[in-house]
């Protein structure tokens, strides 16, 4: 079987597709994923996670594509007999139960002994620190309590994946912030694959091992956080992680990883490495993160460095950094911020000030088109 | 300024509150009253036919003669029996049939789901009486069920269904099946369909996960459906009198009969304080089982 040479993955999708009449929801997907890794599924509404996640958990026949879950072929399980537990989107908690009885019903179906039952679920309760509320109905509860119930219920049966659907999209900022970590140090201490459906890339990139990047049904990117920050691959991902700036133009001189891209949008010639420099005369685009970029009242005197000339058209003052949008000559508007390090009552910087913004040539990404 | 338009605030909710308490009174404590008063009075022949609860002397004159004699005599109580009984299984039966109804209308999509709707709730533009009547020509010896099952060579004779329980099981389910599915489809529709993907997916088949999750939480619009039904199918009449046989005697005969035929108002009024008492009891059990089970979760 082909399954046998790559049984490192432990869990294997395989050109999963999921049609809906004519609409196609998820398409041809490829994914690996390993054994105890936290893999975040981001995109933005409507490209396909939760169906994707339903696949995943039993709840969705996929229209084509197989999945492989350590080393065995689940795609015609039914999800009561997938070793796959979920956390959906709407937390989906008993209502007409205790925080005890949501949380035993899975050890329930298996029929496991009452007494193993009680230990199991007072070790969870623990865990997610829900002790005192163990005979309180869900509607007793906050928001942040019920989302802990769901993660406590999918938990307790130690599955050997848990699926997460926008875990924590109902939740206030600051107790998000507070139980991403939570459900890193859970994920830790159980060791339990988890794939995380998010459109919030902020909280993929905090959580995951490895974020895949999804658009209308399919994967645009698979990597680290820092990868999928850093290396980009396209324009779509550039785009959706983060804010970038971009410089459409042509490519004037290639070679040896370096390139010269003359670009009409900033009336300059602007230069780049990349491991695969495309052909003289091809269009690309060039796309810089605002934090890469040095705003300075001087010109720079380095000559390596990629400089344009601008007013300051707005700023933002953020606390531990400002952002600043600039005007160059030719019209484009280009996004800096920049660490407020020092603490000063005035301004270093106003509206209208002539600056010079420089960058790396390392720190641009090239976007082929 | 703010204690001026709470104060005002707090009048008019109370005034909210006190509506349904108003409407009660009006309407169903007041005759309930009057009901009471005919009922420990005495028949006489005059226009009202029943003697003044005060005689001319302005003694009090009330005797418990009706309800003694409803509760001696051994046919009022078989008559109630059987109509509660009756009412009981018309009440089975449409749950039995509404709950899957209700459950697919729920589930089916958005467009479809209001011509669903739509079809159970059209029947109620026609008259009940004329709906009866038509159920007389299809379950008549020639009609339209019966020379059909000849006309098949099922049965040689026409089985007889005029006329029999059979027919009075039909007539009840048939008009008040849409009491039971609509009050069901409601809460059905607003259930959480996540609530049993999850309960599958801690290892629920498909039965198990409807019994631990559809059905409890189904209970509320199984409660109201089935008050729905079996409170105006125990006191029934124009059903048993049009389709069931003359041997069929309901507690809504009775009461007309007693009525219209006997002029006897004031036994009429007893069998009809009895049957709003036995009709009564089980809800007020029921509701205080509810309370006490909420309780108990709290
Ligand atoms: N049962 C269904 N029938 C038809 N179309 C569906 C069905 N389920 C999902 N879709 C469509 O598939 C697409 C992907 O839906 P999905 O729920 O996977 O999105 P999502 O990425 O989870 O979005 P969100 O972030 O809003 O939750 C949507 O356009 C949706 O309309
Ligand atoms: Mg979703």
């Amino acid at each position: 079987m082909t399954g046998k040479d790559n049984d490192k993955s432990f869990i294997e999708v395989r050109e999963l597709s999921k049609h809906f009449g004519e609409f196609v929801a998820v398409d041809a997907v490829n994914l690996r994923i390993e054994r105890g890794e936290l893999f975040s599924i981001l995109g933005g509404s409507g490209c396909g996670k939760t169906t994707l996640l339903r696949m995943l958990a039993g709840f969705e026949t996929p229209t084509s594509g197989r999945i492989f879950l350590d080393g065995v072929d689940i795609t015609d399980q039914p999800p009561y007999e997938r070793p796959v537990n979920m956390m959906f989107q709407s937390y989906a908690v008993f209502p007409h139960m205790t925080v005890e009885q949501n949380v035993s019903y899975g050890l329930q179906k298996e029929r496991m002994p009452r007494n193993e039952i009680a230990s199991r679920v007072g070790e969870m309760l623990a865990l997610v620190k829900l002790e005192d509320y163990a005979s309180r109905k869900p509607d007793q509860l906050s928001g942040g309590q019920r989302q802990r119930v769901a993660l406590a219920r999918a938990l307790v049966k130690k599955p050997k994946v848990l699926l997460l659907d926008e875990p924590l999209a109902a939740l206030d900022r600051k107790l998000r912030e507070h139980t991403q970590f939570e459900l890193m140090n859970i994920q830790d201490e159980l060791g339990i694959t988890f794939v995380v459906v998010t459109h919030d890339q902020e909280e993929a990139m905090i959580l995951s091992n490895r974020i895949a990047v999804m658009e209308q049904g399919r994967f645009e990117q698979i990597g680290t956080p820092k990868e999928v920050y850093e290396f980009p691959c396209n324009r779509f991902v550039a785009d959706f992680i983060g804010t970038i700036n971009t410089f459409e133009g042509v490519v004037q001189t290639s070679g040896e990883g370096e390139i010269t891209v003359a670009s009409d949008e900033c009336g300059h010639s602007l230069r780049a490495y990349c491991d695969t420099p495309p052909r003289n005369g091809s269009d690309i685009c060039l796309a810089v993160r605002p934090e890469k970029i040095y705003i300075s009242q001087t010109e720079p005197d380095n000559d390596e460095d990629s400089c344009l000339r601008g007013v300051i058209e707005d700023f933002g003052y953020f606390g531990n950094l400002s952002l600043y949008r600039i005007r160059l000559e030719t019209g484009k508007v280009v996004q800096v911020s920049a660490q407020n390090r020092r603490r000063s009552t005035e301004r270093f910087l106003e509206w209208d000030d002539q600056v010079f913004i420089s960058w790396r040539p390392r720190s641009a990404v090239v976007l082929e088109n | 300024m703010s204690a001026v338009t709470s104060r005002r605030g707090d009048i008019w909710q109370r005034f909210a509150v006190a509506i349904p308490y108003l409407w009660l009174l009006i309407f169903f404590l007041a005759p309930f009253a009057i009901i009471l008063k005919i009922s420990v009075a005495d028949p006489i022949m005059a226009q009202p036919p029943f003697t003044p609860a005060f005689s001319d002397a302005g003694g009090l004159q009330i005797s418990a003669d009706n309800y003694v004699f409803l509760l001696t005599d051994k046919l009022y109580a078989i008559t109630y029996l059987k109509s509660v009984l009756m009412a009981l299984s018309a009440t089975a039966l449409c749950l039995l049939l509404g709950f899957p109804i209700a459950y697919g209308i729920a589930r089916a999509e958005s467009g479809t789901r209001n011509i669903l709707l739509l079809l159970i709730v059209l029947p109620f533009w026609i008259s009940f009486l004329l709906r009866v009547y038509a159920w007389m020509g299809l379950l008549n010896n020639y009609g339209v069920i019966n020379n059909l099952l000849m006309w098949l060579g099922i049965t040689e004779q026409p089985i007889p269904m005029m006329y029999t329980d059979f027919a009075i099981y039909i007539g009840l389910v048939y008009s008040y099946l849409p009491f039971m599915i609509l009050p069901l489809y409601a809460t059905l529709e607003r259930m959480n369909l996540d609530l049993v993907e999850a309960a599958q997916d801690l290892g629920a088949t498909s039965s198990r996960a409807f019994w631990d999750i559809t059905w409890p939480l189904a209970r509320p619009g199984v409660i109201a459906g089935s008050l729905l039904v079996f409170i105006p199918a125990t006191g029934e009449y124009v059903i048993p009198y049009l389709l069931g046989g003359p041997e069929s005697l309901l507690i809504g005969r009775v009461l007309f009969d007693e009525f219209f035929v006997n002029r006897d108002w004031p036994l009429a009024a007893a069998v009809a304080i009895v049957l709003v008492v036995l009709v009564v009891i089980p809800i007020v059990l029921l509701q205080r089982y509810q309370a006490k089970a909420a309780e108990q979760t709290a």
